[in-house]
């Protein structure tokens, strides 16, 4: 009461940053996401409106409120039911983790059902719906009930032949929910091309939510959105929501602007290569796109990345939307790759959906909460562009937009992988989503195909811009550098040709030089041979030399001998040597 | 709520034949319709079913808790008990050819004349 009366003065007053002004008091819903986009919640005190088909989700929203509210927020709640009994909508929130019957124990929380029921009505003259009043106010004067749900008001337009009685009394309650500053959630059944089938919108002015539950092509989608919000931001968009196994969950991933970090260091991919075309890895928290046509080995390459993010010990988170964990398991132990055991050290987590199975938005939202529940710092999203299969081109391209953003909010690196088709640029517009984008090829030639693989973008990186052979082999994948010969690239067994030529080429020129090599050898021995004889003459001439002065020197010594002989004999010149004659 | 009654309940004419109408009204306090009802309701036993009913009123604002129970959504809601099966007749009973007529007692009457 005492908040209730005088905030409906500033709807636009507010400065622009909404945020700043006198804060409207809010009461958190406790549903994942819906807080966020209603900047804290619903109108405390006030009675929000939601609207939407039948099994859109409506009574799981107001039920999660109460269930919050009783639970979370120290705010007992009153539910009104006309749609279930009390029984039934225990039973049927229990395998979410409400424990109604425990609340209502506990004194948080009142369940009254009403079965409406108009064959078993007669009316004669007036009437009022005071019973109503009486146990909504019994509830809050016992239990101090904060919070109401009334689900599916609108039944009681179908309760009772006077209208215009219904009308007023829904009227007279809605301002008397007011004057008690409870915060209330009416629900009603959206008509066509009107929110309620019964105007409730008129008396429920502060709050208008309106949930969608549309079968696309087969798929089931389920969004949400904020109509309304007297003087309150609050987001406009459509979001897809969940009904999860623990609630309602709702992903506000479009409220995540741009504002994500850019980490400088870089992971391996774990293929060493492609790292090394990359100028070291993947940027931290980026995105990478694998794009190509059918068995061109995304999934392995992605297979690749999860078992280096484990080894560095990462959690890792892979969406596999075209095959089951087992399967992916089993084929990528078929490359080398085991991916069971980091599954095992809870290091992995696979989970696998057909798109098909589920709406776009589901999926959207399993992902978020996989991402909040597993905390992965690695994902792998196999077969984003399945989803085409059951959607037209932009959800797809939205969706993914908001895939990437949850990704990149989360610090996450990650690679998704899509099925091209021929033309390669038919990757629905999500390329420019991606910071890397790497594309795999089937090249078919001298009847074999083989894959390519091309790094058509990395975004603030310098990368590679040669084309690689993308081999798969039983220890894993491999780049391998591709033969550019004249005829253009060549890979596979021609490229294995190509390398045998070159192998028996290098033999020839081997042989060749071994040959010339002996030969020269020989040369050099002939040549030493021949020096060795002509050092040989050279030394018996030297020693002919030798003997020849020997002789010579022999000669005359015998020639002196033989003059002086005949001297004395001849005692010719005895005056001249006289002593000598004395012998 | 078993009275002897019900016992009579199967033999093709009910009303006045020695059998007791089991019948409930339930009203918040004084209000207008109440009261109306109360009266309109008294009214009408007198004129068909002399001697044959009993009247209970329950005031909804001494015990909220009986609206959840029995499942009154509004009020004045006058409740058949006896003879089944149950009827609920919602308003403050002013048109009594539609109260007669929702508890039957009215095809009747509407035989005789």
């Amino acid at each position: 009461m005492s908040m209730a009366s005088n905030d409906r003065t500033d709807p636009m007053s507010a400065p622009a940053d909404g945020a700043a002004g006198p804060a409207l008091p809010k009461a958190p819903t406790g549903v994942r996401g819906l807080d966020e986009i209603t900047r804290g919640g619903l109108p405390r005190g006030r009675s929000t409106l939601v609207t939407g088909g039948t099994g859109s989700g409506k009574t799981l929203l107001g039920l999660q409120f109460l269930v919050a509210g009783a639970r979370d927020y120290g705010e007992p709640g009153v539910l009104i039911t006309f749609e279930e009994s009390a029984e039934k909508v225990s039973a049927n929130v229990a395998s979410l983790g409400f424990e109604i019957d425990a609340l209502q124990r506990d004194r948080q929380l009142v369940v009254h059902s009403f079965r409406v029921d108009p064959a078993e009505r007669i009316e004669t003259g007036e009437f009022d719906l005071e019973p109503l009043f009486l146990l909504l106010g019994d509830a809050i004067e016992r239990i101090g009930a904060e919070r109401v749900v009334l689900d599916t008001i609108e039944l009681l337009f179908g309760a009772f032949q006077d209208q215009v009685t219904v009308r007023a009394e829904l009227g007279r309650l809605f301002r008397w929910l007011e004057d008690r500053a409870v915060t209330a959630i009416v629900t009603g059944e959206q008509g066509d091309n009107v929110l309620t089938r019964h105007g409730i919108e008129e008396y429920v002015s502060d709050c208008v939510i309106v949930l969608d539950h549309r079968i696309q092509e087969g798929i089931s989608t389920r969004r949400l959105r904020v109509v309304k919000y007297r003087g309150s931001e609050h987001e406009t968009n459509e979001y897809p929501f969940l009904i999860s196994a623990s609630g309602f969950v709702v992903q506000p991933i479009t409220s995540i602007v741009l504002d994500y970090g850019a980490p400088e260091d870089r992971i391996s991919t774990g293929v060493e290569r492609l790292d090394h075309m990359l100028a070291g890895g993947l940027f931290r928290g980026s995105i990478v796109l694998v794009s190509g046509t059918a068995g061109t080995g995304k999934t392995s390459l992605a297979a690749h990345l999860a078992d280096a993010a484990c080894a560095r010990g990462e959690r890792t988170l892979m969406v596999l939307f075209e095959e089951s964990p087992d399967q992916v398991s089993r084929n990528m132990r078929s490359v080398g790759l085991d991916l069971g055991h980091w599954v095992d050290a809870g290091l992995l987590r696979m989970w696998a959906a057909r798109p098909t199975a589920f709406g776009l938005e589901t999926h959207l939202a399993i992902l978020a909460r996989l991402i909040e529940d597993f905390a992965p710092s690695v994902a792998v999203l196999d077969g984003i562009a399945s989803h085409t299969r059951g959607s037209s081109g932009p959800e797809v391209t939205s969706m993914v937009a908001r895939q990437v953003d949850l990704l990149k909010a989360g610090g996450i690196t990650a690679m998704a992988t899509t099925l091209a088709h021929e033309d390669e640029t038919s990757t629905v517009g999500i390329s420019s989503l991606v910071d890397t984008w790497l594309l795999l090829r089937n090249v078919e030639s001298d009847g074999e195909r083989n894959r390519l693989l091309v790094v058509l973008k990395s975004r603030g990186s310098a990368h590679s811009n040669q084309v690689r052979e993308f081999v798969i082999t039983g220890h894993g994948v491999e780049l391998v550098e591709v033969y550019v010969g004249a005829a253009g690239v060549v890979t596979g067994s021609a490229r294995l040709a190509q390398e045998g030529r070159d192998r028996s080429a290098a033999v020839h020129q081997a042989e060749d030089l071994m040959r010339r090599r002996r030969e020269l050898r020989r040369g050099i021995a002939a040549t030493e041979a021949r020096l060795a004889l002509l050092q040989e003459e050279i030394a018996s001439d030297r020693a002919e030399i030798e003997r020849i002065d020997g002789r010579q020197q022999r000669q005359e010594a015998d020639d002196d001998a033989a003059r002086s002989a005949m001297a004395s004999q001849r005692w010719a010149d005895s005056g001249v040597r006289g002593d000598g004659g004395q012998r | 709520m078993t009275s002897p009654g019900a016992a009579d309940s199967g033999d093709g004419s009910p009303a006045v034949s020695g059998e007791t109408w089991e019948l409930r009204l339930y009203v918040t306090g004084r209000s207008p319709k109440s009261v109306r009802a109360i009266e309109n309701l008294e009214r009408a036993c007198e004129q068909h079913l002399e001697g044959h009913y009993h009247i209970e009123v329950v005031d909804l604002l001494e015990n909220p808790q009986l609206a959840a129970d029995d499942q009154i959504l509004a009020v004045p809601t006058l409740v058949r008990k006896v003879p089944p099966p149950i009827r609920k007749i919602v308003g403050d009973l002013s048109d009594t050819d539609r109260l007669l007529t929702g508890l039957q007692l009215r095809p009747r009457k509407a035989g005789t004349t």
